[in-house]
């Protein structure tokens, strides 16, 4: 399968180990993987501060980029999530509504997609606490929100680290609590937003997870802040640095 | 003591108010702890009720059913109403609404009513306006009376007083109440509130309650409160003013089976309130008058956008699960409204005032789910933002700079450029240059640091092959 390689901007700049471990391990599985050089960001960052205006052309430049390829893979729920949820802030062309219909978030492609059961790679002898992004929870239904507990259980991150040898899976006490970052809420609202972290990595803490894992490095970049400023035990890391065997940096 | 002040016409700055919030940590802790337990105790409730799922959509139906026959079975009820001896006004807004109140009650006298909680009543300024008429409107509801001796708006459509301590609740009642100001006692403070309420409640003239629905085949509402004080206010004075919503109605007598076994459950967790009050037709020799409100209701009802949200049902389940409002307290939103509903009711009162709300929240979405009548309140929060921005207005996040963002995300080559002399700037500048406060991140978090080269940098070193995405 031909495969765009979506790249989420800060993923690029702060955590070039994740994209690296997401294509290592979409080639491994035999995908012809392209990278598209000029693409920037999916718009999301505009759109979800209600600023369509601002958010149009990034859409579109994005669509541009990916409009070729059959299946979009991008190691972000946040991102995917607006890609096919709320990318309409540039026009609705036949290519547009192609590409928001193409793009998969890593756990579904890996999951629900390809099937896969085996990560020949990897090994993580750890004790992890799994943190899924709320988008990746409530938007694309990723795992049985905890607002609905008449719902058979499921939960496709939990099913994938099942695989992995050496990993103990550690939940946490508000199971899907948001982790506060928000996206620019994490600015302008510094204080709440810094105070959701802090309960977030303190209630892993209390379970004894050495590691957050999670499909969604921004969830990850605010806990890392928190977990870095009051030193606390405990590392984070990307899904698809698990499933890859690294790399961890 | 009071931590919030009220908040004039001025911009409401959630932002800054949960802040303060946060920083007195006891009060934050508490409030997080005792509000998540609600949700905890919801989720327990709704576990045991296997079609919990069928309800919600079922109830979300009755509700859009009736909102979009609003017109006449508002007409039922009136008629209905009418026929059980009920005096039945029509206002338009608050300020009608208030003018409403006071005629009926000027013309009987009445100096003292005592009322239970009304979201409506707080949101037409009902006992401000009363004052000013010399007309003292006294809450019978323990959470509201605290409020209204605190000076406060309930900051929980339910649980009004639950950004506040015990001690807190002792301090106010020794200052009011003459109470030991160190007992802080739920037992103690209930029963001296109690004690110093009584006499007021044989003395009132009049008794005031909103409705939590209102049927249009009997004519008849009805009160859920867990104290039992709107069957004081219903019983006991000679005349009963009822506030009700124009979006409070439901067409049948048996759509309530569906509405009452939802509003506790998503509320705080219980199976019913532990009264549910019937309110038919005036008794013997009294008087029973119902307002029905409109302020803005039908505006929205007419909104594509934003109707849906007229299916409320006032449960504050919404509010028990965001984990913003638990961390913030309903005061910080200056509102009639707190949490995720008063994000999406409060600005279309007053875009203006309320601008800011939209973007207090992480858009976690937990509110949509836990909705007993199913408004994707979420999806109504993001589509307040394109609105709030769309009318011009500069929330915080814009005057950051957002819209320079998207100009440089449209563009590779200016994006390349931007990302890589913001990277030198953040390796440059060390964390203690950063960690001041105007760099907001940095109070309790480190910044991230960015790597040592970008992965567009690593793939074109590693694996760019010729005529690759050129």
């Amino acid at each position: 399968m031909r495969i765009g390689l979506f790249v989420p901007c800060y993923v690029d700049a702060f955590y070039p180990e994740v994209a690296i471990a997401t294509l290592e391990l979409l080639e491994s599985l035999g995908h012809e993987v392209s990278y598209p050089r000029e693409q920037t960001c999916c718009g999301q960052p505009m759109a979800n501060t209600g600023d369509q205006k601002a958010a149009a052309a990034a859409e579109a430049h994005f669509v541009k980029c990916f409009e070729d390829f059959e299946v979009v893979v991008g190691p972000s729920g946040s991102c995917v999530h607006h890609i096919r949820v709320h990318l309409d802030a540039c026009e609705q062309t036949p290519e547009t509504l192609r590409v928001r219909k193409a793009v998969r978030e890593l756990s579904e492609f890996l999951h629900e997609d390809q099937k896969v059961n085996t990560f020949p790679k990897a090994v993580f002898p750890h004790k992890v606490g799994v943190h899924d992004s709320c988008t990746a929870v409530r938007g694309l239904r990723q795992a049985r929100p905890s607002e609905l507990p008449n719902l058979p259980a499921y939960s496709m991150s939990r099913d994938l680290l099942k695989y992995i040898p050496g990993l103990q899976i550690i939940e946490a006490e508000r199971v899907d609590e948001c982790c506060g970052f928000g996206g620019s809420f994490c600015v302008t609202d510094a204080a709440v937003s810094t105070k959701m972290g802090h309960d977030r990595a303190h209630d892993f803490v209390r379970k004894g997870a050495e590691y957050i894992a999670s499909g969604d490095m921004s969830c990850l970049l605010q806990l890392k802040g928190v977990i870095d400023r009051e030193k606390l035990p405990l590392k984070v890391v990307h899904m698809a640095q698990i499933l890859n065997g690294g790399p961890f940096a | 003591m009071s931590l919030f002040r009220m908040f004039g016409d001025k911009p409401v700055d959630p932002q800054d108010a949960a802040a303060r919030f946060i920083e007195d940590s006891k009060h934050e802790e508490a409030h997080d702890r005792l509000v998540w337990a609600m949700r905890t105790n919801r989720d327990k409730a709704v576990a045991a009720l296997p079609d919990w799922e069928d309800l919600r959509s079922v109830a979300s139906q009755i509700k859009e059913h009736t909102l979009t026959h609003l017109d006449t079975y508002l007409e039922h009820f009136e008629a209905a109403a009418t026929a059980n001896g009920v005096h039945v006004h029509w206002a338009r807004d608050g300020a009608e609404h208030n003018a409403i109140v006071v005629q009926i009650f000027e013309e009987r006298g009445v100096k003292l009513a005592i009322k239970s909680k009304s979201m409506l009543q707080e949101e037409c300024g009902m006992s401000e306006s009363l004052t000013k008429h010399g007309i003292e409107a006294r809450e019978s509801d323990l959470g509201e009376r605290i409020q209204q001796l605190s000076h406060e708006r309930p900051s929980h459509i339910v649980v009004p007083s639950i950004h506040q301590l015990r001690t807190d609740v002792a301090e106010l009642f020794a200052k009011h109440l003459g109470t030991d100001p160190n007992n802080s006692d739920p037992h103690y403070l209930a029963e001296s509130m109690r004690n110093d309420a009584r006499p007021q409640f044989l003395r009132a003239q009049a008794g005031m309650t909103g409705a939590n629905f209102a049927i249009a085949e009997t004519g008849a509402i009805v009160v859920c409160t867990n104290e039992g004080n709107a069957d004081i206010g219903a019983t006991v004075p000679p005349l009963q003013v009822c506030s009700i919503g124009i979006e409070k109605l439901i067409p049948r007598q048996i759509d309530l089976a569906v509405m009452l076994r939802m509003l506790s459950r998503s509320a705080l967790g219980p199976p019913m309130t532990q009264y549910t009050t019937h309110l038919r037709k005036p008794r013997p020799g009294a008087e029973l008058h119902f307002i029905l409100v409109d302020n803005k209701r039908s505006e929205r009802l007419g909104s594509k956008e934003f109707w849906h949200v007229l299916k409320c049902i006032r449960c504050g389940a919404c509010m028990n699960t965001c984990p913003v409002y638990r961390r913030s307290g309903g005061l910080a939103y200056g509102g009639t409204y707190s949490g995720p509903i008063g994000i999406v009711l409060d600005p279309a009162f007053d875009p203006h005032k309320y601008h800011e709300l939209p973007f207090h929240s992480s858009l976690c979405g937990s509110c949509s789910e836990v909705c007993p009548v199913k408004i994707d309140i979420a999806d109504q929060i993001y589509k307040w933002r394109r609105e709030i921005v769309s009318q011009g207005e500069l929330p915080a996040v814009e005057q950051a700079g957002i819209g320079v963002l998207g100009e440089v995300l449209a563009h590779p080559g200016l994006f390349e450029a931007t990302e890589t002399v913001g990277l030198r700037t953040l390796k440059l500048l060390p964390n203690a240059v950063l960690a001041n406060r105007l760099n907001p991140w940095t109070n309790g978090r480190k910044m991230p640091v960015p790597a040592q080269t970008t992965f567009r940098q690593w793939f074109e070193d590693n694996r760019r092959r010729d005529g690759e995405d050129a």
